[in-house]
């Protein structure tokens, strides 16, 4: 028979071993769940008419994961980006984000590329109350005003006028003044709110417009449109188009020999390396919106030389802009934003992430940023640039300070312009 | 006061477009008017042809159109085994009519994928000598960029007129087209004609797609722009007409342009496919069709 004492320690040693077990296991869980990795989902125009962004924007987020896992990750979380292509259709953008977020289960979002790929994301954004980190977008928020959407294009409080306010105030101030504009984009959404917020600035400004028109954006030839321009001699033409139209608008200026006081403002797509490449001197004397450039202001930002030393080493690889001044800084910009508001909060509540970015100024490889109540920056900084004594093709001289002059606002200012249009023809 | 000049320079910037959708849409004009064959991939050749003019010209600075006709055989072997896989796959079958359309769409889908993955998706161009010049004749200027393309277009026509008016393989062509066992029955292989048909169709596209690059800036997904038009140019000028191509797609350019100059280029390919469906309600067949 056994003894009552013998009972009770075979009891304890058996409760004491379970304690351990589920001790230990519960130790194996957390140290699971700490080397769970942070996922953080979006679809992006990988293929499609804006896949020339789309993929550099990319390849910036990728660059600044490998940053913050060489770092030992995010709230000692490695960073896991899982990611889809949009094929530049907003149709793909609802299914995506809801595979995203219900199958794929990741912890933070961010939108593609571009205006229309993110007018359809702010919606299940606002129904999930997600924060919601905008990747160049214009006034996709001035319906919605949700307060959980961040934008990274440094468009300002007044997104609509934005592209168009350096171009006009530089126009305003020219001896003599130009007197007349013409007006003229695609039919589609970035060029319309950019021309909307442009007729406000030449009432503004007592501009008298003299052409006001848009085209369809698949346009083959732009000599008639140009012809067109060129018979109201207006002294300012203010284009807003996307890529391939820009060059088409740019090529027919040439030809037809259109050359008014002051050309471009919102062209999409100069600022592409395999435009300037291609292009070359055609490019002089366009004053054109910028968000950019190798000047020595930008330089000087804290990061921005080491990320563009690691882009520029990825980008052939990738098959992406070479030099990736446009969009890929913005980029990596936007993730350092959403990086510093986890670490800030120590945590991944949507709610909690989107009050901090709300309330504070980050330190980015693009300059110090401050967001406003539309989720724009609290104050804007589109370029206004001029492309100045571009000789040849060559890609070497694009890479420093002088080709792409920073002549608005006046705190970025690297030179003066080369006015009127003509004289830097020549 | 009526600008005339401006008129005139509409028209005949017109004129130099319609040269160029001439050009870009004879190979729908042989493979979709005359053999019958929804050949949706064909602006994906176009494309094909205008990404080898590029890498021509960036490797050893090759005019584009001196690439396109160096490459005009290299397509034309590359449309004669498309077809050759078509007709054993699907035609000599029976089951063209869908299947057919999902193989083309395929290799539409491949030929984009591919070029994507070769090329990256920056938009590509080449910047010729004679491209941003332009000349002056009695006031009306005329841009070498649409000049050249649409000389070459013009030729493409006249040479594919002849070709199909005056040799052997393009009566017989011609003649798969309208009978094809009445051509059997004469000792001829439809099968061979027809892949002879399909290859001077997909090497037309080639061609186009040089002149296209000196125009305009192209991505592997360009191609999606042009699937419209191409149709639209070949049905209006009468399927498997190649003189009523040519003037279908001069008719659209000019409306286009003349669009663009008085009325506002928003109205311009509305008012041009307008033209279109009045022309099609007047004569289904198209301008010269049969």
């Amino acid at each position: 028979m056994r003894q009552p004492w013998s009972r009770s320690i075979v009891r304890a040693v058996l409760v004491g071993a379970l304690s351990v077990v589920v001790l230990l296991a519960s130790a194996g869980t957390f140290v699971a769940q700490a080397a769970d990795p942070i996922k953080i989902g979006f679809g992006m125009a990988l293929t499609g008419g804006l896949s020339a962004n789309g993929k550099p924007a990319l390849l910036a987020v990728q660059i600044w994961k490998d940053d913050i896992n060489k770092k030992g990750g995010l709230l000692g979380r490695p960073i896991d980006l899982v990611f889809y292509d949009d094929q530049t259709n907003p149709a793909t953008v609802p299914g995506i984000y809801t595979k995203l977020l219900d199958v794929d289960k990741v912890n933070l979002i961010i939108s593609g590329y571009g205006t229309n790929l993110i007018a359809p994301l702010l919606p299940i954004a606002m129904e999930r109350k997600l924060t919601l980190m905008g990747m160049f977008g214009l006034a996709n928020n001035e319906k919605y005003q949700y307060p959980n959407y961040f934008q990274i294009q440094p468009a300002g409080p007044d997104p609509q006028i934005s592209t168009a306010i350096g171009f006009f105030e530089l126009a305003a101030k020219q001896n003599p003044k130009p007197q007349t504009v013409a007006l003229v984009g695609a039919d589609a959404e970035y060029p319309q709110n950019a021309l909307v917020g442009a007729r406000e600035l030449v009432k503004k400004f007592g501009f008298k417009t003299v052409y006001d028109k848009t085209y369809p954006p698949n346009t083959v030839d732009y000599t008639p449109i140009v012809r067109a321009i060129k018979a109201t001699n207006a002294d300012i033409v203010f284009v807003a188009s996307y890529p391939p139209d820009s060059v088409g608008m740019l090529r027919a200026a040439h030809e037809v020999g259109l050359q008014p006081k002051i050309f471009g403002g919102g062209m999409v797509g100069l600022m592409f390396t395999t435009f300037l490449t291609s292009l070359g001197p055609m490019l002089n004397g366009v004053v054109n919106y910028d968000f950019w450039a190798p000047e020595p202001v930008f330089l000087a930002m804290p990061g921005i030389k080491e990320f563009l030393k690691e882009y520029q080493a990825r980008a052939e690889k990738a098959g992406v802009d070479p030099l990736g001044y446009y969009l890929p800084p913005y980029s990596y910009a936007l993730m350092q934003v959403l990086g510093q508001a986890v670490e800030g909060t120590k945590g991944l509540d949507q709610q909690k992430i989107a009050d901090y970015i709300r309330a504070n100024e980050f330190s980015t490889i693009v300059g110090k940023i401050k967001f406003g109540k539309n989720g724009e920056w609290a104050t804007g900084r589109t370029l206004m640039v001029q492309y100045q004594k571009i000789q040849g093709t060559s890609i070497e001289q694009f890479r420093g300070p002088g080709k792409k002059v920073v002549l608005w606002p006046d705190e970025f200012k690297s030179g003066t312009i080369i006015y009127p249009y003509a004289s830097a023809l020549k | 006061m009526f600008a005339w000049d401006l008129l005139a320079n509409a028209v005949v910037a017109g004129l130099l477009l319609g040269g160029v959708y001439a050009a870009v849409s004879l190979g729908v004009s042989v493979i979709f008017g005359l053999l019958d064959i929804a050949n949706i991939a064909q602006p994906a050749f176009l494309i094909l042809g205008a990404y080898a003019a590029y890498v021509m010209y960036n490797a050893f600075g090759l005019d584009p159109i001196l690439s396109g006709l160096l490459f005009t055989p290299v397509f034309y072997l590359v449309g004669a085994a498309v077809y050759r896989v078509y007709y054993g796959s699907f035609e000599r079958r029976g089951e063209e009519s869908l299947r057919g359309l999902v193989f083309f769409f395929g290799i539409l889908f491949i030929i984009e994928v591919s070029l994507s993955l070769k090329f990256g998706v920056d938009y590509r161009l080449v910047q010729s000598g004679y491209v941003g010049k332009s000349i002056e004749v009695g006031g009306i200027g005329i841009a070498y960029r649409l000049l050249v393309p649409c000389l070459v277009g013009l030729a493409m026509t006249l040479a594919l007129h002849l070709f199909l008016a005056r040799t052997f393989y393009g009566r017989a062509i011609m003649a798969v087209s309208q009978d094809r066992l009445a051509l059997r029955l004469m000792g001829a292989n439809p099968v061979k004609i027809k892949t002879v048909a399909f290859g001077i169709g997909i090497a037309a596209a080639s061609l186009a797609g040089a002149l296209l690059i000196t125009i305009t800036p192209v991505i592997p997904s360009t191609d999606r722009d042009y699937i419209g038009r191409m149709f639209a140019i070949t049905v209006l000028g009468g399927m498997g007409s190649i003189g009523g191509t040519l003037v279908a797609a001069i008719i659209l350019g000019i409306a286009e342009s003349l669009m663009s100059t008085f009325f506002g280029p928003s109205w311009a390919q509305a008012v041009s496919f307008g033209v279109l469906l009045a022309a099609l309600a007047v004569r289904p067949a198209g301008l010269f069709g049969r």
